[in-house]
Protein backbone atom coordinates (compact mmCIF):
# COMPACT_ATOMS: atom_id res chain seq x y z
CA UNK A 1 0.00 0.00 0.00
CA UNK A 2 2.80 2.40 0.91
CA UNK A 3 4.62 1.60 -2.28
CA UNK A 4 1.41 2.16 -4.20
CA UNK A 5 0.85 5.63 -2.78
CA UNK A 6 4.48 6.59 -3.16
CA UNK A 7 4.54 5.47 -6.77
CA UNK A 8 1.26 7.24 -7.43
CA UNK A 9 2.80 10.52 -6.25
CA UNK A 10 5.95 9.93 -8.26
CA UNK A 11 3.95 8.91 -11.30
CA UNK A 12 1.78 12.01 -11.27
CA UNK A 13 4.86 14.20 -10.95
CA UNK A 14 6.58 12.54 -13.87
CA UNK A 15 3.34 12.50 -15.81
CA UNK A 16 2.91 16.25 -15.33
CA UNK A 17 6.27 16.85 -16.98
CA UNK A 18 5.41 14.53 -19.87
CA UNK A 19 2.02 16.17 -20.21
CA UNK A 20 3.51 19.65 -20.50
CA UNK A 21 5.85 18.51 -23.25
CA UNK A 22 3.13 16.48 -24.97
CA UNK A 23 0.97 19.58 -25.42
CA UNK A 24 3.63 21.05 -27.69
CA UNK A 25 3.54 17.97 -29.90
CA UNK A 26 -0.20 17.72 -30.01
CA UNK A 27 -0.83 21.41 -30.80
CA UNK A 28 1.66 21.57 -33.61
CA UNK A 29 0.34 18.33 -35.02
CA UNK A 30 -3.19 19.62 -34.76
CA UNK A 31 -2.52 22.82 -36.62
CA UNK A 32 -0.10 21.77 -39.37
CA UNK A 33 -0.20 17.99 -39.23
CA UNK A 34 3.50 17.71 -38.58
CA UNK A 35 5.36 15.80 -35.87
CA UNK A 36 7.82 18.31 -34.49
CA UNK A 37 10.70 15.99 -33.68
CA UNK A 38 12.86 18.80 -32.41
CA UNK A 39 10.43 19.52 -29.57
CA UNK A 40 12.22 17.14 -27.18
CA UNK A 41 15.48 18.97 -27.78
CA UNK A 42 13.81 22.32 -27.32
CA UNK A 43 12.79 20.96 -23.92
CA UNK A 44 16.40 19.96 -23.22
CA UNK A 45 17.70 23.38 -24.27
CA UNK A 46 15.17 25.00 -21.95
CA UNK A 47 16.53 22.94 -19.05
CA UNK A 48 20.01 24.27 -19.84
CA UNK A 49 18.69 27.82 -20.04
CA UNK A 50 17.07 27.28 -16.65
CA UNK A 51 20.32 25.88 -15.24
CA UNK A 52 22.41 28.79 -16.48
CA UNK A 53 20.00 31.44 -15.27
CA UNK A 54 19.50 29.75 -11.93
CA UNK A 55 23.23 29.90 -11.33
CA UNK A 56 23.44 33.47 -12.60
CA UNK A 57 20.59 34.61 -10.39
CA UNK A 58 21.68 32.85 -7.22
CA UNK A 59 25.46 33.30 -7.36
CA UNK A 60 26.08 36.49 -9.33
CA UNK A 61 22.99 38.46 -8.50
CA UNK A 62 22.75 36.96 -5.07
CA UNK A 63 19.05 36.25 -4.96
CA UNK A 64 18.69 34.27 -1.77
CA UNK A 65 15.08 33.22 -2.09
CA UNK A 66 14.91 29.97 -4.04
CA UNK A 67 11.22 30.46 -4.76
CA UNK A 68 11.84 33.86 -6.35
CA UNK A 69 14.83 32.55 -8.27
CA UNK A 70 12.85 29.58 -9.57
CA UNK A 71 9.98 31.79 -10.61
CA UNK A 72 12.28 34.19 -12.48
CA UNK A 73 14.15 31.30 -14.07
CA UNK A 74 10.91 29.81 -15.29
CA UNK A 75 9.80 33.10 -16.87
CA UNK A 76 13.19 33.65 -18.50
CA UNK A 77 13.28 30.07 -19.79
CA UNK A 78 9.75 30.43 -21.21
CA UNK A 79 10.63 33.63 -23.07
CA UNK A 80 13.97 32.44 -24.43
CA UNK A 81 12.70 29.00 -25.39
CA UNK A 82 9.70 30.56 -27.07
CA UNK A 83 12.06 32.74 -29.04
CA UNK A 84 14.16 29.72 -29.97
CA UNK A 85 11.13 27.81 -31.14
CA UNK A 86 9.87 30.80 -33.12
CA UNK A 87 13.23 30.96 -34.87
CA UNK A 88 13.25 27.24 -35.59
CA UNK A 89 9.78 27.44 -37.10
CA UNK A 90 10.76 30.46 -39.18
CA UNK A 91 14.03 28.99 -40.44
CA UNK A 92 13.42 25.27 -40.68
CA UNK A 93 9.68 24.69 -41.14
CA UNK A 94 7.95 27.65 -42.74
CA UNK A 95 9.99 27.62 -45.96
CA UNK A 96 9.01 23.97 -46.38
CA UNK A 97 5.30 24.45 -45.84
CA UNK A 98 3.49 23.42 -48.98
CA UNK A 99 6.34 21.13 -49.87
CA UNK A 100 5.82 17.36 -49.72
CA UNK A 101 4.78 15.97 -46.36
CA UNK A 102 8.06 14.43 -45.31
CA UNK A 103 10.18 17.53 -45.92
CA UNK A 104 9.39 19.36 -42.65
CA UNK A 105 9.70 16.05 -40.79
CA UNK A 106 13.25 15.53 -42.03
CA UNK A 107 13.97 19.18 -41.29
CA UNK A 108 12.69 18.65 -37.73
CA UNK A 109 14.97 15.66 -37.21
CA UNK A 110 17.84 17.78 -38.52
CA UNK A 111 16.93 20.57 -36.13
CA UNK A 112 16.87 18.09 -33.26
CA UNK A 113 20.40 16.93 -34.08
CA UNK A 114 21.58 20.53 -34.45
CA UNK A 115 20.25 21.46 -31.02
CA UNK A 116 21.63 18.49 -29.11
CA UNK A 117 25.01 18.78 -30.81
CA UNK A 118 25.16 22.49 -30.20
CA UNK A 119 24.57 21.93 -26.50
CA UNK A 120 27.12 19.14 -26.48
CA UNK A 121 29.71 21.48 -27.94
CA UNK A 122 28.74 24.56 -25.98
CA UNK A 123 28.07 22.97 -22.59
CA UNK A 124 30.16 19.83 -22.75
CA UNK A 125 29.05 16.22 -22.91
CA UNK A 126 28.94 15.56 -19.17
CA UNK A 127 26.01 15.70 -16.79
CA UNK A 128 25.51 19.20 -15.49
CA UNK A 129 24.43 19.16 -11.85
CA UNK A 130 22.75 21.94 -9.92
CA UNK A 131 22.84 22.44 -6.20
CA UNK A 132 19.60 21.01 -4.80
CA UNK A 133 17.02 23.76 -5.02
CA UNK A 134 14.20 22.53 -2.87
CA UNK A 135 14.89 19.91 -0.23
CA UNK A 136 11.95 19.80 2.13
CA UNK A 137 9.71 16.78 2.19
CA UNK A 138 6.49 15.99 3.96
CA UNK A 139 6.21 12.51 5.43
CA UNK A 140 2.68 11.33 4.73
CA UNK A 141 2.82 7.97 6.46
CA UNK A 142 5.49 5.91 8.06
CA UNK A 143 5.10 2.21 8.68
CA UNK A 144 7.67 -0.49 9.19
CA UNK A 145 10.43 1.86 8.27
CA UNK A 146 9.00 2.70 4.85
CA UNK A 147 8.10 6.36 4.71
CA UNK A 148 5.73 7.70 2.08
CA UNK A 149 6.95 11.16 1.25
CA UNK A 150 5.66 14.03 -0.75
CA UNK A 151 8.43 16.47 -1.48
CA UNK A 152 7.97 20.20 -1.93
CA UNK A 153 9.36 19.97 -5.42
CA UNK A 154 6.67 17.45 -6.33
CA UNK A 155 4.05 19.81 -4.99
CA UNK A 156 5.58 22.65 -6.99
CA UNK A 157 5.53 20.56 -10.16
CA UNK A 158 1.93 19.44 -9.76
CA UNK A 159 0.69 22.89 -8.80
CA UNK A 160 2.55 24.67 -11.59
CA UNK A 161 1.27 22.17 -14.13
CA UNK A 162 -2.28 22.55 -12.93
CA UNK A 163 -2.15 26.35 -13.01
CA UNK A 164 -0.53 26.44 -16.43
CA UNK A 165 -3.02 24.02 -17.89
CA UNK A 166 -5.84 26.19 -16.63
CA UNK A 167 -4.32 29.31 -18.19
CA UNK A 168 -3.61 27.43 -21.36
CA UNK A 169 -7.12 26.03 -21.57
CA UNK A 170 -8.45 29.56 -21.15
CA UNK A 171 -6.25 30.86 -23.96
CA UNK A 172 -7.31 28.13 -26.36
CA UNK A 173 -11.01 28.22 -25.53
CA UNK A 174 -11.71 31.87 -24.85
CA UNK A 175 -9.27 34.20 -26.57
CA UNK A 176 -9.15 35.33 -30.19
CA UNK A 177 -5.78 33.60 -30.56
CA UNK A 178 -7.21 30.29 -29.37
CA UNK A 179 -10.18 30.62 -31.68
CA UNK A 180 -7.82 31.36 -34.57
CA UNK A 181 -5.78 28.30 -33.67
CA UNK A 182 -8.81 26.07 -33.64
CA UNK A 183 -10.02 27.60 -36.88
CA UNK A 184 -6.64 27.01 -38.54
CA UNK A 185 -6.72 23.47 -37.26
CA UNK A 186 -9.95 22.82 -39.13
CA UNK A 187 -9.45 24.77 -42.32
CA UNK A 188 -6.37 26.90 -42.72
CA UNK A 189 -7.36 28.37 -46.07
CA UNK A 190 -10.78 29.41 -44.85
CA UNK A 191 -9.28 30.99 -41.74
CA UNK A 192 -7.00 33.05 -43.99
CA UNK A 193 -10.02 34.16 -46.00
CA UNK A 194 -11.59 35.46 -42.81
CA UNK A 195 -8.54 37.60 -42.17
CA UNK A 196 -6.64 35.32 -39.79
CA UNK A 197 -2.90 35.58 -40.31
CA UNK A 198 -2.24 31.86 -40.55
CA UNK A 199 1.54 32.07 -40.53
CA UNK A 200 1.52 34.15 -37.39
CA UNK A 201 -0.97 31.83 -35.72
CA UNK A 202 1.26 28.85 -36.48
CA UNK A 203 4.30 30.70 -35.14
CA UNK A 204 2.46 31.52 -31.93
CA UNK A 205 1.44 27.88 -31.60
CA UNK A 206 5.08 26.88 -31.72
CA UNK A 207 5.91 29.56 -29.16
CA UNK A 208 3.15 28.41 -26.81
CA UNK A 209 4.25 24.77 -27.08
CA UNK A 210 7.85 25.78 -26.41
CA UNK A 211 6.89 27.89 -23.41
CA UNK A 212 5.18 24.89 -21.84
CA UNK A 213 8.21 22.74 -22.69
CA UNK A 214 10.35 25.36 -20.93
CA UNK A 215 8.25 25.01 -17.80
CA UNK A 216 8.71 21.26 -18.07
CA UNK A 217 12.45 21.80 -18.55
CA UNK A 218 12.71 23.98 -15.45
CA UNK A 219 10.73 21.44 -13.44
CA UNK A 220 12.83 18.58 -14.77
CA UNK A 221 16.00 20.36 -13.71
CA UNK A 222 14.61 21.12 -10.29
CA UNK A 223 13.35 17.55 -9.83
CA UNK A 224 16.40 15.62 -10.95
CA UNK A 225 19.04 18.28 -10.28
CA UNK A 226 21.02 17.23 -13.32
CA UNK A 227 20.76 17.72 -17.06
CA UNK A 228 22.64 16.35 -20.03
CA UNK A 229 22.73 17.26 -23.72
CA UNK A 230 21.04 13.97 -24.66
CA UNK A 231 18.19 14.42 -22.20
CA UNK A 232 15.89 15.74 -24.92
CA UNK A 233 15.52 12.43 -26.65
CA UNK A 234 13.92 10.03 -24.19
CA UNK A 235 11.51 12.51 -22.53
CA UNK A 236 10.73 13.82 -26.02
CA UNK A 237 9.83 10.38 -27.31
CA UNK A 238 7.86 9.63 -24.15
CA UNK A 239 5.92 12.87 -24.46
CA UNK A 240 5.23 12.16 -28.11
CA UNK A 241 4.01 8.71 -27.08
CA UNK A 242 1.81 10.40 -24.51
CA UNK A 243 0.34 12.65 -27.18
CA UNK A 244 -0.38 9.67 -29.43
CA UNK A 245 -1.79 7.64 -26.56
CA UNK A 246 -4.14 10.43 -25.55
CA UNK A 247 -5.15 11.06 -29.14
CA UNK A 248 -2.91 13.39 -31.11
CA UNK A 249 -4.50 16.76 -31.74
CA UNK A 250 -6.44 16.64 -28.46
CA UNK A 251 -5.23 18.85 -25.60
CA UNK A 252 -6.86 16.99 -22.70
CA UNK A 253 -5.65 13.83 -24.42
CA UNK A 254 -2.05 15.01 -24.23
CA UNK A 255 -2.30 15.64 -20.49
CA UNK A 256 -4.10 12.36 -19.87
CA UNK A 257 -1.56 10.50 -22.00
CA UNK A 258 1.30 12.13 -20.12
CA UNK A 259 -0.13 11.13 -16.76
CA UNK A 260 -0.74 7.57 -17.96
CA UNK A 261 2.77 7.13 -19.31
CA UNK A 262 4.19 8.58 -16.09
CA UNK A 263 2.09 6.26 -13.95
CA UNK A 264 2.83 3.17 -16.02
CA UNK A 265 6.52 3.88 -15.79
CA UNK A 266 6.67 4.45 -12.07
CA UNK A 267 4.38 1.55 -11.19
CA UNK A 268 6.32 -0.81 -13.39
CA UNK A 269 9.55 0.37 -11.75
CA UNK A 270 8.02 -0.03 -8.30
CA UNK A 271 6.53 -3.47 -8.69
CA UNK A 272 8.51 -5.14 -11.44
CA UNK A 273 11.78 -4.07 -12.94
CA UNK A 274 13.13 -0.59 -13.34
CA UNK A 275 15.13 -1.64 -16.38
CA UNK A 276 12.01 -2.52 -18.33
CA UNK A 277 9.96 0.59 -17.53
CA UNK A 278 10.27 1.96 -21.06
CA UNK A 279 9.32 -1.40 -22.54
CA UNK A 280 6.19 -1.37 -20.39
CA UNK A 281 5.23 2.15 -21.42
CA UNK A 282 5.64 1.49 -25.11
CA UNK A 283 3.94 -1.92 -24.94
CA UNK A 284 0.88 -0.34 -23.43
CA UNK A 285 0.95 2.28 -26.16
CA UNK A 286 1.00 -0.51 -28.77
CA UNK A 287 -1.89 -2.32 -27.12
CA UNK A 288 -4.01 0.81 -26.81
CA UNK A 289 -3.37 1.77 -30.41
CA UNK A 290 -4.43 -1.66 -31.65
CA UNK A 291 -7.85 -1.24 -30.05
CA UNK A 292 -8.18 2.54 -30.29
CA UNK A 293 -6.14 3.69 -33.29
CA UNK A 294 -7.16 7.31 -32.78
CA UNK A 295 -5.94 7.33 -29.17
CA UNK A 296 -7.98 7.61 -26.00
CA UNK A 297 -9.56 11.04 -26.58
CA UNK A 298 -8.74 11.52 -30.25
CA UNK A 299 -11.35 12.10 -32.89
CA UNK A 300 -11.53 9.43 -35.56
CA UNK A 301 -9.85 10.58 -38.76
CA UNK A 302 -12.41 12.05 -41.11
CA UNK A 303 -11.59 12.11 -44.77
CA UNK A 304 -11.52 15.71 -45.92
CA UNK A 305 -13.21 16.38 -49.22
CA UNK B 1 -24.51 51.08 -75.34
CA UNK B 2 -25.49 53.45 -72.59
CA UNK B 3 -23.26 54.07 -69.60
CA UNK B 4 -24.48 51.90 -66.76
CA UNK B 5 -24.02 52.42 -63.04
CA UNK B 6 -21.25 49.85 -62.86
CA UNK B 7 -19.20 51.86 -65.32
CA UNK B 8 -19.37 55.07 -63.35
CA UNK B 9 -18.82 53.76 -59.80
CA UNK B 10 -17.35 50.27 -59.80
CA UNK B 11 -16.40 48.54 -56.55
CA UNK B 12 -14.42 45.92 -58.45
CA UNK B 13 -12.73 46.37 -61.79
CA UNK B 14 -11.44 43.22 -63.43
CA UNK B 15 -9.09 44.04 -66.27
CA UNK B 16 -7.72 41.57 -68.76
CA UNK B 17 -7.49 38.76 -66.23
CA UNK B 18 -6.09 35.51 -67.58
CA UNK B 19 -5.57 32.40 -65.51
CA UNK B 20 -3.63 29.51 -66.97
CA UNK B 21 -3.02 26.12 -65.41
CA UNK B 22 -0.19 24.76 -67.53
CA UNK B 23 -1.73 24.49 -70.98
CA UNK B 24 -5.29 24.97 -69.80
CA UNK B 25 -6.65 28.47 -70.04
CA UNK B 26 -9.38 28.66 -67.41
CA UNK B 27 -10.06 32.37 -67.78
CA UNK B 28 -9.04 34.25 -70.87
CA UNK B 29 -8.67 38.03 -70.98
CA UNK B 30 -11.69 38.73 -68.84
CA UNK B 31 -12.71 42.31 -68.13
CA UNK B 32 -15.80 43.46 -66.30
CA UNK B 33 -16.90 45.89 -63.64
CA UNK B 34 -19.08 45.28 -60.62
CA UNK B 35 -20.99 48.34 -59.50
CA UNK B 36 -21.00 49.63 -55.96
CA UNK B 37 -24.13 48.51 -54.15
CA UNK B 38 -25.10 46.28 -57.05
CA UNK B 39 -25.81 42.60 -57.01
CA UNK B 40 -23.67 41.34 -59.84
CA UNK B 41 -24.19 37.78 -61.05
CA UNK B 42 -21.52 35.75 -62.77
CA UNK B 43 -23.17 32.97 -64.76
CA UNK B 44 -22.15 30.44 -67.34
CA UNK B 45 -22.22 26.73 -68.12
CA UNK B 46 -20.18 24.26 -66.08
CA UNK B 47 -16.45 24.75 -66.47
CA UNK B 48 -16.82 28.30 -67.74
CA UNK B 49 -14.27 29.58 -65.20
CA UNK B 50 -16.60 31.33 -62.77
CA UNK B 51 -15.10 29.84 -59.62
CA UNK B 52 -11.61 30.49 -60.99
CA UNK B 53 -12.51 34.18 -61.23
CA UNK B 54 -13.64 34.05 -57.58
CA UNK B 55 -10.44 32.33 -56.58
CA UNK B 56 -8.43 35.07 -58.26
CA UNK B 57 -10.43 37.80 -56.52
CA UNK B 58 -10.06 36.24 -53.08
CA UNK B 59 -6.38 35.36 -53.41
CA UNK B 60 -6.69 31.58 -53.75
CA UNK B 61 -4.91 31.91 -57.07
CA UNK B 62 -2.66 34.62 -58.40
CA UNK B 63 -3.88 35.42 -61.90
CA UNK B 64 -1.37 34.74 -64.67
CA UNK B 65 -2.07 38.18 -66.10
CA UNK B 66 -4.33 41.12 -65.49
CA UNK B 67 -5.45 43.54 -62.82
CA UNK B 68 -8.04 43.30 -60.06
CA UNK B 69 -8.78 46.71 -58.67
CA UNK B 70 -10.99 47.16 -55.64
CA UNK B 71 -12.21 50.61 -54.63
CA UNK B 72 -13.67 51.30 -51.20
CA UNK B 73 -16.40 53.82 -50.51
CA UNK B 74 -13.85 56.14 -48.93
CA UNK B 75 -11.71 56.05 -52.06
CA UNK B 76 -9.03 53.62 -50.85
CA UNK B 77 -7.91 51.31 -53.62
CA UNK B 78 -6.41 47.84 -53.49
CA UNK B 79 -4.58 45.78 -56.09
CA UNK B 80 -5.98 42.40 -55.13
CA UNK B 81 -3.69 40.38 -57.38
CA UNK B 82 -0.69 41.53 -55.34
CA UNK B 83 -2.04 40.84 -51.85
CA UNK B 84 -1.73 37.68 -49.74
CA UNK B 85 -5.07 36.01 -49.00
CA UNK B 86 -5.45 37.05 -45.35
CA UNK B 87 -4.93 40.69 -46.28
CA UNK B 88 -7.55 40.55 -49.01
CA UNK B 89 -10.01 39.76 -46.30
CA UNK B 90 -8.50 41.86 -43.51
CA UNK B 91 -7.48 45.00 -45.37
CA UNK B 92 -9.29 45.04 -48.70
CA UNK B 93 -12.50 43.73 -47.10
CA UNK B 94 -13.48 41.08 -49.59
CA UNK B 95 -15.35 38.12 -48.13
CA UNK B 96 -16.51 34.95 -49.79
CA UNK B 97 -18.51 31.79 -49.31
CA UNK B 98 -17.97 28.43 -50.95
CA UNK B 99 -19.88 26.10 -53.21
CA UNK B 100 -19.16 23.26 -50.80
CA UNK B 101 -19.72 24.84 -47.41
CA UNK B 102 -16.55 25.48 -45.42
CA UNK B 103 -17.66 26.25 -41.90
CA UNK B 104 -15.50 25.39 -38.91
CA UNK B 105 -17.79 22.50 -38.15
CA UNK B 106 -16.26 21.64 -34.78
CA UNK B 107 -16.74 25.15 -33.44
CA UNK B 108 -19.98 26.68 -32.25
CA UNK B 109 -22.02 29.06 -34.36
CA UNK B 110 -20.97 31.95 -32.17
CA UNK B 111 -17.30 31.03 -32.42
CA UNK B 112 -17.57 30.81 -36.19
CA UNK B 113 -18.82 34.38 -36.23
CA UNK B 114 -16.14 35.51 -33.78
CA UNK B 115 -13.30 34.04 -35.82
CA UNK B 116 -14.50 36.26 -38.64
CA UNK B 117 -13.81 39.26 -36.40
CA UNK B 118 -10.39 37.97 -35.45
CA UNK B 119 -8.37 40.95 -36.63
CA UNK B 120 -10.07 43.59 -34.52
CA UNK B 121 -10.10 41.33 -31.46
CA UNK B 122 -6.49 40.23 -31.80
CA UNK B 123 -5.32 43.82 -31.95
CA UNK B 124 -7.49 44.82 -29.02
CA UNK B 125 -6.29 41.91 -26.92
CA UNK B 126 -2.70 43.08 -27.34
CA UNK B 127 -1.75 39.77 -28.97
CA UNK B 128 -3.61 37.80 -26.29
CA UNK B 129 -1.55 38.87 -23.28
CA UNK B 130 -3.67 41.94 -22.58
CA UNK B 131 -6.75 39.82 -23.20
CA UNK B 132 -5.86 37.34 -20.48
CA UNK B 133 -5.11 40.08 -18.01
CA UNK B 134 -8.25 41.93 -19.02
CA UNK B 135 -6.48 45.21 -19.70
CA UNK B 136 -6.77 47.66 -22.56
CA UNK B 137 -9.85 48.04 -24.68
CA UNK B 138 -10.29 44.31 -25.06
CA UNK B 139 -13.42 43.92 -22.95
CA UNK B 140 -15.27 46.58 -24.91
CA UNK B 141 -14.12 45.24 -28.25
CA UNK B 142 -15.13 41.72 -27.32
CA UNK B 143 -18.54 42.93 -26.31
CA UNK B 144 -18.87 44.71 -29.63
CA UNK B 145 -17.85 41.57 -31.53
CA UNK B 146 -20.36 39.56 -29.52
CA UNK B 147 -23.09 42.08 -30.33
CA UNK B 148 -22.32 41.89 -33.98
CA UNK B 149 -22.29 38.09 -33.95
CA UNK B 150 -25.64 38.08 -32.17
CA UNK B 151 -27.07 40.59 -34.62
CA UNK B 152 -26.21 38.29 -37.50
CA UNK B 153 -27.39 35.17 -35.73
CA UNK B 154 -30.67 36.93 -35.22
CA UNK B 155 -30.79 37.96 -38.84
CA UNK B 156 -30.33 34.38 -40.06
CA UNK B 157 -32.73 33.16 -37.34
CA UNK B 158 -30.27 30.83 -35.61
CA UNK B 159 -29.96 32.59 -32.25
CA UNK B 160 -31.37 29.57 -30.43
CA UNK B 161 -28.54 27.40 -31.66
CA UNK B 162 -25.68 29.79 -30.93
CA UNK B 163 -23.76 27.28 -28.81
CA UNK B 164 -24.22 24.21 -31.00
CA UNK B 165 -21.39 22.98 -33.23
CA UNK B 166 -21.84 24.41 -36.72
CA UNK B 167 -21.52 20.93 -38.22
CA UNK B 168 -24.81 19.87 -36.61
CA UNK B 169 -26.90 22.40 -38.53
CA UNK B 170 -29.06 21.37 -41.47
CA UNK B 171 -27.76 22.26 -44.89
CA UNK B 172 -29.82 25.37 -45.52
CA UNK B 173 -28.90 26.81 -42.12
CA UNK B 174 -25.22 26.12 -42.77
CA UNK B 175 -25.47 28.19 -45.95
CA UNK B 176 -27.06 31.06 -44.06
CA UNK B 177 -24.40 30.81 -41.36
CA UNK B 178 -21.66 30.93 -43.94
CA UNK B 179 -23.11 34.15 -45.33
CA UNK B 180 -23.42 35.59 -41.81
CA UNK B 181 -19.83 34.66 -41.08
CA UNK B 182 -18.66 36.40 -44.23
CA UNK B 183 -20.70 39.47 -43.24
CA UNK B 184 -19.06 39.53 -39.82
CA UNK B 185 -15.79 40.47 -41.50
CA UNK B 186 -17.50 43.74 -42.47
CA UNK B 187 -16.88 43.30 -46.18
CA UNK B 188 -17.03 45.93 -48.89
CA UNK B 189 -17.55 43.20 -51.47
CA UNK B 190 -19.16 39.86 -50.70
CA UNK B 191 -18.54 37.02 -53.14
CA UNK B 192 -21.03 34.17 -52.98
CA UNK B 193 -20.30 30.94 -54.81
CA UNK B 194 -23.64 29.33 -55.65
CA UNK B 195 -25.49 30.37 -52.52
CA UNK B 196 -28.73 28.75 -53.66
CA UNK B 197 -27.25 25.36 -54.59
CA UNK B 198 -29.13 22.56 -52.87
CA UNK B 199 -31.78 24.81 -51.36
CA UNK B 200 -35.47 24.11 -51.75
CA UNK B 201 -37.67 26.82 -53.30
CA UNK B 202 -38.72 28.18 -49.93
CA UNK B 203 -35.14 28.41 -48.66
CA UNK B 204 -34.13 29.91 -51.95
CA UNK B 205 -36.74 32.66 -51.58
CA UNK B 206 -35.48 33.31 -48.04
CA UNK B 207 -31.98 33.57 -49.37
CA UNK B 208 -33.05 36.19 -51.91
CA UNK B 209 -34.57 38.16 -49.09
CA UNK B 210 -31.41 37.86 -46.98
CA UNK B 211 -29.19 39.01 -49.84
CA UNK B 212 -31.43 41.94 -50.71
CA UNK B 213 -31.51 42.82 -47.00
CA UNK B 214 -27.72 42.78 -46.84
CA UNK B 215 -27.47 45.15 -49.74
CA UNK B 216 -30.12 47.39 -48.27
CA UNK B 217 -28.89 47.66 -44.69
CA UNK B 218 -25.13 47.09 -44.99
CA UNK B 219 -24.56 48.74 -48.39
CA UNK B 220 -22.35 45.80 -49.26
CA UNK B 221 -21.79 45.07 -52.93
CA UNK B 222 -22.49 41.49 -53.90
CA UNK B 223 -20.90 39.33 -56.56
CA UNK B 224 -22.46 35.93 -56.98
CA UNK B 225 -22.08 32.82 -59.03
CA UNK B 226 -25.40 31.18 -59.57
CA UNK B 227 -27.05 28.47 -61.61
CA UNK B 228 -30.50 29.05 -60.26
CA UNK B 229 -31.90 31.42 -62.87
CA UNK B 230 -34.78 32.49 -60.67
CA UNK B 231 -32.27 33.89 -58.17
CA UNK B 232 -30.22 35.53 -60.89
CA UNK B 233 -33.12 37.17 -62.65
CA UNK B 234 -34.95 38.17 -59.50
CA UNK B 235 -32.26 39.87 -57.51
CA UNK B 236 -29.32 40.81 -59.70
CA UNK B 237 -28.82 44.22 -61.25
CA UNK B 238 -26.07 43.19 -63.59
CA UNK B 239 -25.17 39.87 -65.18
CA UNK B 240 -21.85 38.78 -66.67
CA UNK B 241 -21.88 35.58 -68.71
CA UNK B 242 -18.80 33.41 -69.19
CA UNK B 243 -18.24 30.50 -71.50
CA UNK B 244 -14.94 28.64 -71.75
CA UNK B 245 -13.25 31.41 -69.79
CA UNK B 246 -14.37 34.15 -72.17
CA UNK B 247 -16.98 36.79 -71.46
CA UNK B 248 -19.81 36.39 -73.94
CA UNK B 249 -22.32 38.83 -72.55
CA UNK B 250 -22.54 41.63 -70.00
CA UNK B 251 -25.53 43.75 -69.08
CA UNK B 252 -28.83 43.94 -67.28
CA UNK B 253 -30.67 40.65 -66.65
CA UNK B 254 -33.18 41.49 -69.32
CA UNK B 255 -30.46 42.23 -71.85
CA UNK B 256 -28.54 39.05 -71.08
CA UNK B 257 -31.64 36.89 -71.10
CA UNK B 258 -32.29 37.81 -74.68
CA UNK B 259 -28.71 37.74 -75.89
CA UNK B 260 -28.52 35.09 -78.62
CA UNK B 261 -24.98 34.15 -77.62
CA UNK B 262 -26.15 33.37 -74.11
CA UNK B 263 -29.04 31.34 -75.41
CA UNK B 264 -26.64 29.47 -77.66
CA UNK B 265 -24.22 28.84 -74.83
CA UNK B 266 -26.92 27.46 -72.57
CA UNK B 267 -29.01 25.56 -75.07
CA UNK B 268 -26.23 24.61 -77.42
CA UNK B 269 -27.80 25.61 -80.74
CA UNK B 270 -25.58 25.38 -83.76
CA UNK B 271 -24.17 28.38 -85.56
CA UNK B 272 -26.71 28.61 -88.35
CA UNK B 273 -29.52 28.67 -85.90
CA UNK B 274 -27.82 31.43 -83.94
CA UNK B 275 -27.58 33.44 -87.12
CA UNK B 276 -31.27 33.04 -87.80
CA UNK B 277 -32.06 33.98 -84.23
CA UNK B 278 -29.82 36.99 -84.54
CA UNK B 279 -31.56 38.01 -87.77
CA UNK B 280 -34.93 37.64 -86.14
CA UNK B 281 -33.75 39.69 -83.22
CA UNK B 282 -32.49 42.37 -85.56
CA UNK B 283 -35.85 42.42 -87.26
CA UNK B 284 -37.58 42.61 -83.91
CA UNK B 285 -35.40 45.37 -82.56
CA UNK B 286 -35.69 47.12 -85.90
CA UNK B 287 -39.46 46.95 -85.61
CA UNK B 288 -39.36 48.13 -82.06
CA UNK B 289 -37.02 50.98 -82.94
Amino acid sequence: MEIFIQQLINGITLGSIYGLIAIGYTMVFGIIGMVNFSHGDVFMVSAFIALIFFLVLTTWLGIASVALALFLVMIIAMVLTGLLSWTIERVAYRPLRGSFRLAPLISAIGMSIVLSNFIQVAQGPRNKPTPPMVRDVIVLMDSNGYAVTLSYKQIIIMATTAVLLAVFWYVVQKTPLGRAQRACEQDRKMAALLGVNVDRTISLTFVMGAALAAVAGTMYLMYYGVVNFSDGFVPGVKAFTAAVLGGIGSLPGAVLGGLLIGLIETFWSGYFSIDYKDVAAFSILAIVLIFMPQGILGRPEVEKV
Amino acid sequence: MTTERWDTDPVLTVEHVTMRFGGLVAVNDLSFKAGRGDITALIGPNGAGKTTVFNCITGFYKPTMGLLDLAHRDGKRFMLERMPDFKISGKAKVARTFQNIRLFSGMTLLENLLVAQHNALMLASGMTIGGILGIGGYKAKEKEAMERAKYWLDKIRLTARADDPAGDLPYGAQRRLEIARAMCTGPELLCLDEPAAGLNPRESAELNELLLGIRESEKTSLLLIEHDMSVVMEISDHVVVLEYGIKISDGTPAFVQNDPRVIAAYLGVDDEEVETVEKQLDVLTGEAG
